[in-house]
């Protein structure tokens, strides 16, 4: 079973649809039994890094987090939930987990587009990766394959976190971590078949994990 | 790059889609959880459902709709009509939609856009604006003049000081609909849509008029829009989604076409 993380700043209802829709069992929970008991936590998020922050410190879930990629928990952030795995956010100043080294910054809206105009924040809207490395996340999903994103910062982690990247006003990482323990800036529970395959594909990597423990 | 998006709209009266959407095959023409699913299958990026219905007490109705269009369809879908307060938007976030969509409660109450905002953040809130052509004069200099109640009740706005004004309270995105434009297929008001894209830096939905492919085509370069709005042209099967796709990317314009 995968546990989709419960905490006040998360789009856990839609995750939660999606991983329904593809049969695969589910709860939303912020219990520590639970957590540490699933076969995966996807940590999801929307709205501010500072709100997440406190939502997440408040119910001591940040320590609980660390402890679970600690032993190896397989781990899917999302969003913001991907953000807030790096070390601070420009947004509200936010110190953040700290998982991985690299912080998250503002798109500029004085960037230009590919036709020269500025840069409309947020990046909202369908867009590509190109991938750095292999990710077992991308399997059996086409290279022309697009993903939902809504954001106005953007995660730029150290460069040898970066798995795949997209170009809005400049390239960005828009998937960086290490193989169980991912982040991805995109959207897949709105992210049509590639995003259920992203999904599908990460449930996969943790029954293959689990049983092989 | 970011791609330009295609996006539906489904007008709902009472749970059923008003105007009958023509096409063979198994779809049910008149629900809309059947057609939400066929237009994401045929590569729209987004949807957009009007609830039309009168009586308040059938609003819920509507959030059934959305519950199994959520359950169903996994590309972002936002509601508008009958949403007055934050309450309203919750529900329908809740039930599943990305986005919502506020229009002549804005105007009444523009506060509502702050709240919103505050609330759930820019990214949810979409502000629709429906415009009509008038003569230039002090109080509306542009020649674009923003009404409700679909066109019958003039405010006094103009069009582009409204624009700013409502990304100044937090709208995320603006759907502008030219009310001369709309229903008459000769194209997307290209002027107007250039007007206000250029005022604000959220993207901008271009509605009303669409006709043919070209007009998408005018609609996301000329006009500078990020999305264009489509009904008609795909409700009766003259296009298919992925036959505007293919048109777009021929003219050069960045479309998702894999999906």
């Amino acid at each position: 079973m995968l546990i989709v993380l419960d905490y006040e700043a998360g789009n856990q209802t839609s995750v939660r649809r999606a991983l329904d829709y593809l049969g695969i069992p589910c709860r939303i929970s912020a219990d520590p039994v639970l957590l540490k008991n699933s076969q995966g936590v996807i940590f999801p998020g929307v709205g501010a890094a500072g709100q997440a922050m406190a939502e997440l410190r408040q119910k001591g879930l940040d320590v609980l987090l660390g402890e679970l990629i600690h032993t190896g928990k397989p781990l899917l952030g999302i969003c913001v939930g991907c953000q807030v795995l790096l070390e601070y956010s420009e947004e509200n100043d936010t110190q953040t987990l700290g998982v991985f080294e690299g912080c998250c910054r503002r798109f500029n809206p004085e960037w230009h587009d590919e036709n020269g105009r500025n840069l409309i924040v947020p990046h909202m809207g369908w867009n590509g990766l190109r991938a750095v490395t292999e990710c077992a996340l991308l399997c059996g999903i086409s290279d022309e394959a697009e993903f939902y994103f809504v954001h106005s910062y953007y995660p730029a982690p150290v460069p040898e976190l970066v798995m795949a990247t997209t170009f809005y006003g400049r390239e960005f990482a828009s998937i960086f971590g290490r193989p169980g323990l991912w982040a991805v800036q995109f959207h897949p529970e709105k992210s049509g078949r590639p995003g259920l395959r992203l999904l599908a594909n990460f449930y996969s990597y943790c029954q293959e994990k689990d049983n092989a423990q | 790059m970011l791609s330009k998006r295609i996006i539906p709209c489904l007008d709902v009266r009472d749970g059923r889609l008003t105007k009958g959407v023509k096409f063979k095959g198994n779809v049910d023409i008149g629900d809309p959880v059947d057609m939400a699913r066929f237009y994401s299958d045929e590569g729209a990026d987004e949807l957009v459902f009007y609830d039309i219905t009168a009586s308040s007490e059938k609003r819920g109705i509507m959030l059934k709709v959305v519950e199994h269009v959520a359950a169903q369809t996994f590309i972002p879908f936002s509601v508008g009509g009958g949403i007055r307060n934050t309450e309203d938007m919750r529900a329908v976030l809740l039930a599943g939609a990305e986005k919502i969509s506020v229009n002549s409660s804005a105007v009444r109450n523009p506060k509502i856009i702050v709240q919103g905002a505050a609330a759930f953040g820019s990214q949810c809130i979409v502000v629709g604006m429906d415009v009509l052509a008038v003569p230039p004069s002090l109080e509306i200099p542009s020649g674009y003049e923003v009404v409700i109640h679909g066109g019958r009740t003039p405010t006094g706005m103009d069009a582009l000081v409204w624009a700013k004004r409502v990304q100044e309270l937090g709208a995320g995105e603006i759907c502008l609909n030219s009310i001369d434009a709309d229903g008459t297929k000769e194209g997307y008001e290209l002027t107007l849509t250039r007007l206000v894209a250029e005022a604000v830096t959220i993207p901008v939905i271009a509605s009303g008029g669409a006709g043919r492919p070209v007009h998408l085509a005018d609609a996301l370069t000329m006009g500078l829009a990020s999305a264009a709005l489509v009904a008609s042209i795909v409700h009766y099967g003259e296009y298919s989604i992925a036959k505007l796709k293919s048109y777009l990317a021929g003219q050069g314009i960045k479309v998702r076409q894999v999906w």
